[in-house]
């Protein structure tokens, strides 16, 4: 915890990212200094990391899952390219456990063909696991060491980019734009757009009720463009609503540190505690984000039109 | 907690991953297990037969036991009989042979007793005229006594 500063401003400071963006001319910087031009820059308060607005990176977040996602293709595929049919030995036996794991829960929920499903679901417990996995390093450790090699108590380093929403509405984006992107190479677009209209209340064809189609047609889109919608929404928020709350309460538990011996040692015990708890946290998290993008998949290559 | 840039840099890299992924590392090690998994069941089938095999070897071979058993029993009988058939062969042949040799000694001995008869009949009849000289203190006119002597040496 830095010295002198109250709790409010910790936790503040441990909520905030390393932010480089863009600040528009004229911007009145933390120091007073006015810009002459837009310029390209660390955020050095909150308030000016906010209003970087939409041009603006999380170097943390982004630095930390490339980190992160880079380690677990590194070990993997060095693993894959020196696998054996043999007796599997030490990594590869993990790797594999990890592999066949990913592959019979894939098939259990996913019995299309698609090459690109098995893999995704691989990539996203892995990585997710491994950005999840930074909360359990004691909050304090790598962005107090990240501020002292930077210089300066304004700083911000944040170490678990799924506590981030930008990371994990990124990922539930992409699984989404690849939801659309199965559904309509399997159903073709008007297929997609029927199933979006035609269901759940199929619009009558004949008869005098045909005037009541449009409507029919309107009240089926809003269900089932809200439901779309939902799923990358829900998808993303899950993960981070669950990894910030665990975060947080990391963070509230190492305020206790600064008072004193009994409050320390009854803080640590705490912290032992909810580590051990968040173990199963970030493991269920992992698994339930892959789980839902292999049912969400399976249900871009479900067509209705057959089943019905 | 301000949603910018880093939303669309974080699902670039996500593509990234998983195309890597789906690339390089998935299909090489699902192909190795998928690999490893035939070795397994042609190990399991082959051990299996090897099996099968091992009982059938050992019912073949529990057959030519048996089968050599019978077979080294028949043989010994046969042995056996021909054993007893040469020793009643060789027993036969003895007695043949020493019927044989009794025969021929009896009808050497007859032939020597035939001899001995001859000789001492060519002989009788000077033994006599010699015991009869004495007998008498004379000389017998051995012409005049031949024919008796001659007769008893026929019946002798």
């Amino acid at each position: 915890m830095a010295g002198g500063a109250t709790s409010t401003e910790y936790i503040q400071h441990h909520l905030q990212n390393w932010t480089y963006g863009k600040l528009p001319e004229g911007y009145t910087r933390y120091d007073g200094t006015v810009l002459g031009e837009s310029t390209w820059t660390s955020a050095h308060s909150y308030q000016e990391a906010k209003d970087m607005g939409f041009t603006a990176v999380h170097v943390d977040t982004l630095g930390w899952s490339i980190f992160l996602g880079v380690l677990f293709l590194f070990i993997f595929s060095r693993v894959a390219k020196k696998a054996t049919s043999d007796t599997p030995k030490g990594l590869q036996s993990f790797v594999e456990l990890i592999v066949s794991f990913i592959d019979s829960t894939v098939k259990d929920t996913f019995h299309y063909k698609n090459r690109m499903v098995a893999p995704m679901g691989l990539t996203i417990f892995c990585w997710v696991f491994l950005m999840n996995f930074m909360d359990l390093i004691p909050v304090d450790w790598i962005p107090t060491l990240a501020a002292n090699i930077a210089g300066g108590d304004h700083f911000f380093f944040k170490v678990v980019p799924t506590t981030d929403p930008n990371a994990t509405l990124g990922m539930a984006i992409g699984v989404f734009l690849l939801m659309i992107f199965f559904s309509v190479q399997q159903k073709g677009l008007i297929g997609f757009i029927k199933e979006l209209t035609f269901h759940p209340f199929a619009p009558p064809t004949k008869g005098a009720a045909i005037v009541l189609a449009p409507l029919m047609i309107a009240i089926n889109f809003i269900l089932e463009f809200v439901s779309l919608i939902a799923k990358p929404i829900s998808l993303g928020l899950r993960l981070f609503g669950n990894l910030y709350a665990g975060e947080m309460i990391f963070i509230l538990i190492a305020l206790m540190f600064s008072g004193g011996l009994l409050f320390g040692l009854f803080g640590g015990l705490l912290q032992w505690a909810w580590a051990v708890f968040h173990i199963l946290v970030i493991t269920l998290q992992a698994f339930v984000f892959m789980v839902l993008t292999t049912v969400y998949m399976a249900m871009a290559h479900d067509n209705h039109d057959e089943s019905h | 907690m301000n949603i910018n840039l880093t939303l669309i840099g974080q699902t670039l890299t996500f593509f990234v991953f998983v195309w890597f992924c789906a690339k390089f590392v998935w299909p090489a090690l699902i192909a190795v297990m998928v690999e490893r998994e035939k070795k397994i069941a042609d190990g399991l089938q082959a051990a299996e037969r090897a099996d099968k095999d091992l009982e059938l070897a050992q019912k073949k071979a529990t057959e030519e036991l048996s089968s050599a058993k019978e077979q080294a029993a028949a043989i010994v009988d046969q042995a056996n009989k021909r054993a007893t058939q040469i020793v009643d062969e060789a027993k036969e042949q003895a007695k043949v042979e020493g019927d044989r040799i009794v025969t021929a000694a009896k009808a050497e001995v007859e032939q020597e007793t035939n001899r001995a008869k001859e000789a001492l009949r060519s002989q009788v009849a000077t033994l006599a005229l010699a015991g009869a000289e004495k007998v008498l203190g004379q000389a017998i006119d051995a012409k005049a006594h031949n024919d008796l002597v001659s007769k008893l040496a026929a019946d002798l």
